[in-house]
């Protein structure tokens, strides 16, 4: 396949291998957290781990979307589904995530709820006009890269006059959780994560570009890498940290040169902070309360806002206690370090919501690693 | 004195409740249409029931029901593949397909044009694969209570002497051998779905593989230890069924396993995996080592088998994993597909 095999290249790949074995220190741990869930996915399903010396570890983080969003937010989309006027579009990743008491979009949906899963915002815009009678919301979700989509979709709205459309904004940003994961207090009580650099995502920088991690690095002295999603990307994205971690450098560089620049698309930046503004505060499942970390729509845009239009109320729910993915979002813990993991917790039943999403950490561990948990077992 | 009846208008005309009802429009229906397509000396004798020879040896029934959306997809419809979904059940335990029934559920208000296509893609599939439709069945239901058109198929056929193809049969070191690309049919459907539509030249495998599975037989017969077609849940869903009840592991290799660079597009566009895609007209066989190469040397050497590949081995796991190595060079399971194939969302 033409622009992805170049990038999947089984030669350069051991050609980095071989580079970042003879550049990594052997006493020395390098402990990278990719932020993304994207990466965590292509690490999982590439092997990466194989390739990389032990002393090299990576971490998962919080990116993945749909791991993040608190139970309390998909109650209230079930609430908001159940009206019988309402027709809920989503992505279909949304379906299974369990919100309160093994309560899903998809369990509402076979009670009898309109949820209709969509491809993309012009999928929903096409229902709205379709459907004259009903309220048609968008469960809006994503980091940077989705934010422009809705955005668009929005002024297409206003374009058509559609009266009967809104939209439940669950927008998140990246800069703001990476921040909270170095700052929280009961990391630091903890201990024990110790970070020595990011991987950041690349389609978040195609929009918002890499200046924002600028500040970032600087002061708390991490390096961060912007990194693609290939393997290969990937590999050269870790001998860049490995690199900057021997030469105590803490810089932003960017790995995604071919798409990304250091002020990033700027008409996307500009459509987004023309209709969204901060909220003060968002819960992210793991985290808990972020400050401005999540995105609302602006009073000018009211009546597009579904949380406006419907009076939804905020629901919080707390996880279920046993489960890990508060820890584990942190990189303070490891998928098999959950006593649900594996056992109650599975791709079919997820407890917890780094199961659901295949680009979640414990989700990606089950289903392309768990092999070697019984290797390391047998080792030791 | 006999009846006038108008004739079935089928450029025009559709499906209402009287078709089903039991009276002289169904009885038209079926005469007209249904045995018009799949025309053999069991149908024509108008029975309730076929009654046919049995031979010696062991038969094998299998049955399935077709439900896929749209009715109509690149390479194939509903009727083509509710024969070749059956033929190639009964083909699996390396069996010779005979007779096959067929049953329709269909919406009233669904055109006789486009049941004529469907009923004639039948008759043509099960005339290539060499099987006869015996016996059916034909449902009206209210319009809303069916998507246009369910089919349900089941079939017997004769299995050789000497072989006994089953799950339970892999052994450690047997080689694991594939008929050709994976995941055509799954993109095939998926590029005409209301929502998804993509252009692509992907065109389903729909197809019987009752004939190549013979000529395999000839060229392996009893070291052929089992074989499947890896319809939903794709090949990996297959081999994670045989892992289990086989009682052992797979290591496969990636960079042998063949997929259409069309369906590897589309597989990366859709965050899905081409290894839980479903084929229609594609097996996995496994095989006894020593075998393996004249099964794969005859299985290339037909139409249905060109791309053939043998792309890993049995080995002993006591956690039944399907293990491959990535053509990255790492290492990673292949596991059963969760839920729905859903596409990621970033």
């Amino acid at each position: 396949m033409k622009y992805a095999d170049e990038f999947r290249d089984k030669e350069i790949a051991l050609g980095l291998a071989k580079t970042i074995r003879a550049e990594t220190h052997p006493g020395r741990p390098y402990r990278f957290m990719e932020f993304c869930g994207g990466h965590t996915h292509a690490i999982s399903r590439y092997g990466l781990e194989d390739m990389l010396p032990s002393n090299v570890r990576m971490i998962h983080g919080p990116g993945c979307p749909v791991c993040v969003l608190p139970a309390g937010r998909i109650d209230m989309a079930i609430r908001l589904a159940e009206r019988s006027e309402v027709i809920l579009c989503v992505y279909g990743d949304l379906m299974r995530v369990p919100g309160s008491q093994g309560a899903s979009l998809l369990k509402a949906k076979a009670r009898g709820a309109d949820v209709r899963m969509v491809y993309s915002t012009i999928d929903a815009v096409r229902i709205a006009q379709e459907n004259p009678e009903r309220e048609i919301v968008f469960f809006a979700i994503g980091f940077e890269t989705t934010t422009p989509p809705t955005a668009v979709m929005i002024r297409l709205v206003e374009k058509k006059q559609l009266s009967n459309f809104s939209v439940f904004c669950n927008h998140v940003l990246t800069p703001p959780a990476m921040q909270n994961i170095l700052e929280s207090p009961d990391i630091r009580s903890i201990g024990r994560v110790e970070i020595d650099g990011f991987v950041g995502p690349a389609h978040v920088s195609t929009i918002i570009g890499t200046a924002p991690y600028e500040f970032f690095a600087e002061e708390f002295g991490k390096p961060v890498v912007i990194s693609g999603f290939e393997p290969l990307d990937m590999m050269q994205a870790i001998l860049m940290l490995v690199r900057q971690v021997n030469e105590n450098r803490h810089e932003v560089e960017n790995q995604y040169s071919r798409a990304v620049t250091r002020d990033g698309n700027l008409r996307a930046k500009e459509e987004v902070s023309d209709i969204f503004e901060l909220r003060d505060q968002f819960e992210w499942r793991g985290l808990g309360q972020v400050p401005y970390s999540g995105l609302k729509l602006k009073r000018a845009y009211a009546k597009y806002d579904a949380e406006v239009r419907f009076g939804m109320n905020e629901l919080c729910v707390d996880d279920n206690p046993a489960c890990e993915c508060g820890a584990i979002l942190r990189g303070v813990k490891k998928p098999v370090d959950c006593k649900l993991f594996g056992t109650v917790c599975t791709p079919e039943t997820p407890m917890g919501s780094c199961m659901v999403s295949s680009e979640g950490a414990c989700a990606a561990h089950w289903t392309y690693g768990r092999f070697r948990d019984h290797q390391q077992r047998r080792a030791s | 004195m006999k009846a006038y009846q108008r004739k079935l208008d089928i450029r025009n005309g559709c499906v209402d409740l009287s078709h089903g009802s039991g009276g002289r429009a169904m009885a038209q229906l079926i005469s007209g249409l249904f045995h018009e397509a799949f025309g053999n000396e069991w149908l024509a004798r108008g029975n309730d029931q076929s009654a046919f020879d049995v031979g010696a040896g062991r038969m094998v029934m299998t049955t399935d029901g077709y439900v896929v959306s749209p009715l109509f997809f690149p390479g194939g419809n509903i009727g083509s593949l509710a024969v070749h979904g059956t033929v190639n059940d009964i083909a699996m335990a390396g069996a010779k397909p005979l007779y096959l029934s067929a049953s329709f559920i269909i919406e009233e208000g669904f055109r006789f044009a486009d049941l004529k296509t469907i009923a004639d893609s039948m008759g043509e599939a099960a005339r290539t694969a060499g099987v006869h439709i015996i016996t059916g069945d034909t449902k009206v239901v209210e319009r809303g209570k069916a998507d246009g058109l369910f089919i349900s198929t089941s079939a017997v056929g004769i299995v050789p002497d000497g072989l006994d193809l089953s799950a339970e049969n892999a052994r450690v070191g047997d080689r694991v051998l594939i008929s050709g690309t994976l995941g055509d049919h799954g993109v095939a459907i998926m590029s005409k779905r209301q929502n998804l539509a993509f252009e692509t030249e992907i065109v389903s495998d729909s197809a019987a593989l009752n004939d190549l599975v013979a000529r395999m037989v000839e060229a392996g017969g009893a070291g052929i230890r089992l074989m499947r077609d890896p319809t939903r849940g794709g090949l990996a869903a297959t081999l994670n069924e045989i892992a289990q009840q086989s009682r052992l592991g797979f290591h496969l290799r990636e960079e042998e396993i063949p997929v259409k660079p069309g369906v590897a597009a589309a597989c990366e566009l859709l965050g899905l995996d081409p290894l839980h895609v479903a084929n229609e007209g594609k097996l996995v066989a496994i095989v006894a080592p020593e075998i393996a190469g004249a099964v794969l040397a005859a299985m290339r050497a037909h139409p249905l088998g060109r791309d053939a590949a043998d792309i890993g081995e049995a080995v002993a796991d006591d956690h039944h994993f399907v293990q491959m190595a990535t053509s990255f060079g790492g290492g990673r399971i292949v596991d059963w597909l969760s839920g729905e194939q859903l596409p990621r969302i970033c």
